[in-house]
């Protein structure tokens, strides 16, 4: 017992340093994450604002149960899932594909370039890509109808159009990340053995076989890490850019839980209500990285935990 | 033969790839560039493409002019800097704490901090907790209650890892030297890569942030930079009066002239960061990624 106490004094001399340095990190994260977790408990509750999160009358599953008969559920639903899922379907392989190409440029500088280049539109700031893109894809001035025009066919109100909406939220994802995304699998290509290369010459093959027998197979852990990670996000449709994008005409396809969760809660003040459809909206993505991760450790062996 | 010839082919098509890429990323943001120095009838009948036509710093001259601009920039620069020493001062203490594997509470702690990564109280929790701290509608809801990014602890947590020899520290230790002396005067010197990037993941972060402000901010006196541009670009608002009124002149119409301030905000807004960026870049080596990979 003495020397257990001992052992503690001593830790605490020799270590209280180390927890003075980690200190202001671990409260804001404690103040402005984990109160929020412990909040949660108001999607539960009739919410009283004089009595914060605890206060308010516990309701169940009322508010849960209103969001799952409410008239706009599937519509939000199919709509977030069918946004995230065309961005993943379409925006994941890009990067790889990317990094693939970047790698076989055997010039420092001219790669140094590319990568510059591409990386750039990452730092553009949302409010500005979605600018750029209501001006040049505007019927009557924009670049793109004056591309329409100079075809001879009617320019098309892309930014007001249903059919659209998906495919110019992840086209411009697409341009504005894949640079950035592909830094992760340039750095899994730059760590691989160049001897494997070497032999791979000695055996004849040329620079595609070896780009399909060694780049390829190195990247897949890489791949399916990021995979589980974001199939852990699908329905967690980043609210920034879709709320922007979002106007009266495009609505149908554009209302997204995270900007109903907005609207809902901030807007009309129907704390409890917009509480309920935020933590049903987290369940679902839990159950998928659950899902995927699970499938991935059945049939690859690589998994988060 | 083949196999040379093969390798041609693969060469001729990777410099065409790259031609494509250059063209594809710079060509939107060189337009919009010379679409701001020119006329906006031009821009708007389709005649510029490839070079300003009619210049014209008309739009620039109505930025000047706008004070929700000049008020917006100097909100940014504030949030920027003041938000980016902040979470540095928060952030590369406890990666440095993280990365020692003596320090007994280590695991917990990383597993405190990791597990925000996953899960959160969701965007009405968080908005009440701010409220009950009476931050929302001041600056300090710009600085502090999300100035420390989990992800960017864990990237610098491994490159100290990776980095500091663990001989150093016991050197320093028989120098008498203390863990705060030691991070401060050894670890951060020799981290002068990560300090970087971190930094610059932090400032652009800051920079390009509109969520915080349209959630917490509720007066234009605090409005970073993003809000105003929203109005500019999103919501059609090119003067401050808010309305565009009518008739033509001979630059073109108001509304021409509205997409020449627009065009003129882009550039004026994203150029900063646009500078900066190329000037860290060098440090985006393979160690500072391979950091981010391994976790």
């Amino acid at each position: 017992m003495y020397t257990h106490y001992k052992n503690v004094v001593k830790h605490i001399k020799d270590y209280y340093e180390l927890y003075i340095l980690v200190m202001p990190a671990v409260i804001i994260i404690l103040l402005f994450n984990y109160i929020p977790m412990y909040g949660v408990q108001i999607a539960f509750r009739e919410f009283d604002p004089s009595k914060g999160f605890i206060g308010g009358e516990f309701a169940g599953l009322k508010y849960f149960i209103k969001f799952i008969n409410s008239f706009q559920f599937t519509d939000l639903i199919k709509n977030t899932f069918f946004l995230s899922f065309y961005s993943i379907l379409a925006g994941f392989p890009v990067p790889i594909i990317l990094a693939l190409f970047i790698n076989q440029i055997k010039k420092a500088k001219a790669k140094k370039f590319i990568q510059t280049v591409s990386y750039m539109p990452h730092f553009i700031s949302v409010i500005v890509l979605v600018g750029m893109l209501s001006i040049f894809l505007s019927p009557s001035s924009g670049i793109v109808g004056h591309v329409y025009r100079s075809f001879g066919l009617d320019p098309i109100n892309f930014m007001g159009a249903t059919k659209y909406f998906r495919s110019i939220y992840v086209l411009s994802d697409i341009w504005q990340h894949s640079g950035w995304n592909s830094i992760i699998y340039i750095a899994a290509l730059s760590a691989i053995d160049p001897t494997l290369y070497e032999a791979a010459e000695v055996d004849g093959a040329n620079r595609w076989q070896k780009l399909i027998m060694i780049d390829i197979p190195s990247l897949v852990p890489t791949i399916i890490i990021l995979l589980i990670l974001n199939s852990g996000n699908i329905m967690n449709i980043g609210f920034e850019k879709v709320y922007l994008m979002q106007n009266s005409m495009n609505l149908p396809v554009s209302e997204v839980i995270s900007t109903y969760v907005y609207k809902i809660g901030i807007m009309s003040n129907q704390i409890s209500y917009a509480s309920a459809i935020g933590l049903f909206n987290t369940m679902i993505n839990f159950v998928f990285l659950v899902f995927v991760n699970f499938i991935s450790k059945k049939t690859s062996d690589i998994s988060l935990w | 033969m083949k196999q040379r010839n093969n390798d041609f082919v693969f060469s001729f098509l990777i410099i065409l790839i790259c031609i494509i890429i250059v063209v594809v990323v710079i060509y939107p943001v060189y337009f919009v560039f010379i679409a701001s120095v020119s006329n906006p009838s031009s821009v708007a009948n389709g005649n510029v493409w490839l070079y300003p036509k009619g210049f014209t710093l008309m739009g620039y001259k109505e930025i000047m002019k706008d004070s929700r601009i000049w008020v917006g920039y100097k909100n940014t620069l504030i949030y920027a800097i003041g938000g980016m020493l902040i979470s540095m001062l928060f952030t590369m203490p406890a990666a440095y704490a993280l990365s020692r594997k003596d320090f007994k509470a280590r695991g917990f702690l990383m597993l405190f901090f990791t597990f925000t990564m996953f899960f959160n109280g969701g965007l009405i929790p968080t908005y009440l907790t701010v409220k009950n701290f009476h931050l929302d509608n001041t600056i300090w809801v710009m600085l502090i209650p999300f100035s420390v990014n989990v992800y960017n602890i864990i990237i610098s947590r491994t490159f100290f890892q990776n980095n500091i020899p663990g001989e150093l520290l016991e050197a320093a230790k028989l120098d008498g030297c203390s863990n705060i002396q030691f991070f401060v005067k050894v670890v951060l010197p020799l981290s002068k890569a990560i300090l970087a990037v971190i930094s610059l993941y932090y400032i652009v972060g800051y920079w390009n942030e509109y969520f915080k402000a349209l959630m917490y901010l509720r007066e234009d006196r605090l409005y970073p930079l993003q809000m105003v541009l929203r109005d500019i670009l999103t919501r059609n608002q090119a003067y401050a009066s808010g309305q565009l009124g009518s008739g033509a002149s001979a630059e073109g119409s108001v509304q021409q002239k509205a997409d020449l301030v627009k065009y003129g905000v882009i550039v004026v807004s994203t150029l900063p960061i646009i500078v900066i960026y190329p000037l860290i870049q060098k440090y985006f080596d393979k160690g500072v990624m391979i950091g981010s990979l391994k976790g």
